[in-house]
């Protein structure tokens, strides 16, 4: 497309041309919230009115997590940092447009036939 | 429109999936990202890291002081058993110095599997010390990258130093049957964890010699 008119002055080697953090203004940490990597986000009154002040990102989080999604797959999905996203979430969870759900306590509040339903869905698979 | 309920989901009727974490680690380029791969889809997960906290003692920072993060990326894969049940699986940063993120990454999970390459069985050496002192459950899952192993799951056992009750099984990390396979084995190890009499060991301690 157009990247061949244009004179490349940028390659891989350079890096990401916009620093990570640049999306949440240098914000390292979230206003709102810890955001462990398997919390399950999901919108909250999706019909109501946004703040004009959301930035794109934030709007394709909310876009995402209109049906449940984790932490790891927003970061993932979006290609931003996890770090970035927590600090996106944060913003969203502040404005009440998100609601948080907390993985159950580790593994070990696994109860066992949730475990024997890992195994048959794995050799369903 | 929303109706006056309580109801905050937006994706209505959708419960909240249980998700369930394994690890998957071992040396760099010992095919952590085949496996994830052979077996749910994958997508890289990257994590900027502060360079004071991701390099302590390891990053020469000289004539790179304006560079203040470094970016750790990670495998990410997601297996849907069923809409409520989903396993995820991450591929542990190969470098040692990203230990803190291992920390993380361990905390909740269900186990980790341990990919070797018997040729080069130091290079996981690591992630088996850590999941040991971490108490997190775990097996050894030896790729076969030419369909065969210069040694069998014994000697791999012995070299490894492991605890009876560790399984050590062969692989293909490329086959998804294989991969499912290993998958299966730990979450077995797991069930057989639990089974047992609670012991004197829980949490960060190192788990004492299981008896078969």
């Amino acid at each position: 497309m157009a990247d061949t008119d244009e004179p490349s002055w940028l390659d891989q080697d350079a890096g990401p041309v916009v620093r990570a953090f640049a999306v949440t203004r240098g914000r390292a940490r979230p206003i709102a919230g810890s955001f462990d990597l398997m919390a399950h986000v999901v919108a909250v009154n999706p019909g109501s009115a946004r703040p004009a002040h959301l930035q794109p990102e934030h709007h394709a989080i909310l876009a995402l997590v209109m049906e449940p999604a984790s932490v790891a797959k927003i970061a993932s999905e979006l290609d931003l940092a996890l770090g970035v996203i927590r600090v996106l979430l944060g913003d969203l969870m502040q404005e009440g447009l998100i609601a948080m759900y907390d993985p159950p306590g580790g593994a070990e509040a696994l109860a066992d036939d949730v475990l024997q339903a890992v195994l048959h869905g794995l050799r369903d698979l | 429109m929303v109706s006056e309920t309580s109801e905050p989901h937006a994706g209505l009727g959708r419960p909240i999936p249980l998700g369930i974490k394994v690890l998957v680690s071992g040396g760099f380029g010992v095919g952590k990202t085949t496996l994830i791969g052979s077996v749910s889809e994958i997508k890289p997960l990257h994590t900027e890291e502060p360079l004071t906290y991701a390099g302590v003692g390891h990053d020469d920072l000289a004539g790179v002081e304006g560079k203040r993060t470094t970016t750790v990326a990670m495998d990410f894969g997601r297996i849907y058993l069923s809409d409520e049940l989903v396993l995820y699986l991450f591929g542990t940063p190969g470098q040692d110095r990203f230990w803190f993120l291992w920390d993380e990454l361990a905390l909740g999970a269900l186990g980790a599997i341990v990919l070797a390459d018997t040729r080069r069985l130091a290079d996981c050496f690591a992630a088996v010390d850590y999941f040991e002192r971490r108490g997190t459950p775990f097996l050894v899952a030896c790729n076969c990258f030419y369909g065969e192993q210069p040694f069998n799951v014994a000697e791999v056992r012995d070299a490894l130093d492991l605890d009876e009750g560790v399984p050590v099984m062969l692989c293909d990390a490329r086959d998804r049957e294989s991969s499912k396979r290993v998958l299966a084995a730990l979450v077995e190890h797991v069930m057989r964890l639990r089974a047992r009499p609670a012991g004197p060991t829980s949490g960060a301690a190192r788990p004492a010699a299981v008896t078969p």
